[in-house]
């Protein structure tokens, strides 16, 4: 109930989502450490099998790492962490093309059209 | 810890209250029993606590029978208000501590603090939320093995049920206690739970775990529902 969540996903993916999003917009530093499983399941609102897998599957993407006996971790990979974004980046852009051509805009017009809505190119 | 019920039927009169149910319950695990209103959750909540028997079946916790005499072995929370308005917070909770065993009133004290109830109010000057407040501390505040509620969400505001989301959070012990919630609140409930039950005038039609709900059909616990709704209707025509 502190979160909204979407129908069709699981809650746990969607969690590990939104604490992607805060490490690419720098708001979890790399070397950070997570609130622990209940910590986050009361700040969150949601079950605490719940966040387990979602530390689990961020443990298994490398994104996060836990140290025994001290919690979870932003894993300090650099390289691991300037991919994030640029997936995020290409996420994004991806829905944003595939809307536009729902709407029967072609990758040509979309290009002119992102420009004049930039206000370049005019 | 299994809380099981075995092939149980309630009727009141010549109302079938419950069909033939037969689920299992343990340790560890938050699970909804879900159902609009008149369903039979109350009465499966009743049957698990020994405030109601079986016609046919049996409820056990940990192979025992379920009776009157252990109905002190759960915490039940009901949808009635039952506290003695001219007491005060502090006098309700030396009440219920003096009823249960297993009552922790350090456990109790914690929660007043956190839900902003003040031991010297009187229970008749509490506002409705308060008063909702005030009854879940009463039932979390025992260190019982099952802890049973029937529609704690309901005609409260959002600010309250997410005070008391994030206490049932914070205060179930997850390694000893099972939590069972009632309610015909699916959307809010979903996030909270590991298991969704189904229940549909009197008959269990469906039982899934949240997650691989989501996960292998794509589907919220409502969506599920009302597809298992229609089917069952179907089915009876």
């Amino acid at each position: 109930m502190g979160e909204e969540f979407q129908a069709s996903k699981p809650i746990y993916m969607q969690i590990v989502d939104k604490i992607i999003s805060e490490i690419v917009q720098g708001k979890q530093q790399p070397g950070d450490k997570l609130p622990s499983v209940r910590e986050m399941a009361v700040q969150m609102g949601v079950n605490p099998n719940t966040i387990q897998r979602t530390y689990t599957e961020l443990e298994r993407m490398q994104i996060v790492e836990s140290r025994r006996g001290q919690g979870t971790f932003v894993s300090e990979n650099k390289a691991l962490m300037e991919e994030l974004g640029r997936n995020m980046q290409e996420e994004i852009m991806e829905n944003f093309i595939k809307k536009m051509e729902e709407i029967g805009v072609t990758r040509e017009q979309l290009v002119v059209l992102l420009q004049s809505y930039l206000g370049e190119g005019q | 810890m299994v809380l099981e019920l075995i092939k149980v039927s309630k009727r009141y009169g010549k109302n079938q209250a419950l069909k033939n149910v037969h689920l299992s319950f343990e340790t560890g695990k938050i699970y909804g029993l879900l159902g609009p209103n008149g369903s039979g959750k109350s009465t499966m909540l009743k049957l698990m606590t020994g405030l109601v028997f079986p016609d046919e079946g049996t409820v056990t916790l940990n192979g025992e029978q379920v009776t009157r005499k252990t109905s002190g072995e759960s915490a039940y929370l009901t949808e009635l208000d039952m506290f003695y308005d001219a007491f005060t917070v502090g006098e309700t909770i030396e009440y219920v501590a003096s009823q249960f065993a297993d009552f922790n009133s350090e456990k109790a004290s914690q929660l007043l603090t956190e839900l902003r109830l003040e031991s010297s109010q009187k229970v008749r000057s509490l506002s409705k939320g308060n008063r909702g407040r005030l009854k879940l501390v009463t039932t979390l505040a025992r260190d019982a093995e099952v802890i049973l509620l029937d529609e704690p969400f309901s005609g409260l505001d959002p600010m309250v049920r997410d005070s008391i989301v994030k206490s049932l959070l914070k205060y179930i012990d997850f390694e000893n206690q099972v939590l069972i919630i009632a309610t015909h609140e699916i959307i809010e409930i979903e996030p909270l739970l590991d298991e969704a039950i189904a229940i549909y005038y009197g008959k269990v039609i469906g039982r899934k775990s949240v997650e691989s709900l989501r996960e292998e059909e794509g589907l919220s616990v409502l969506q599920w529902f009302k597809q298992l709704a229609i089917e069952e209707e179907g089915g009876e025509q």
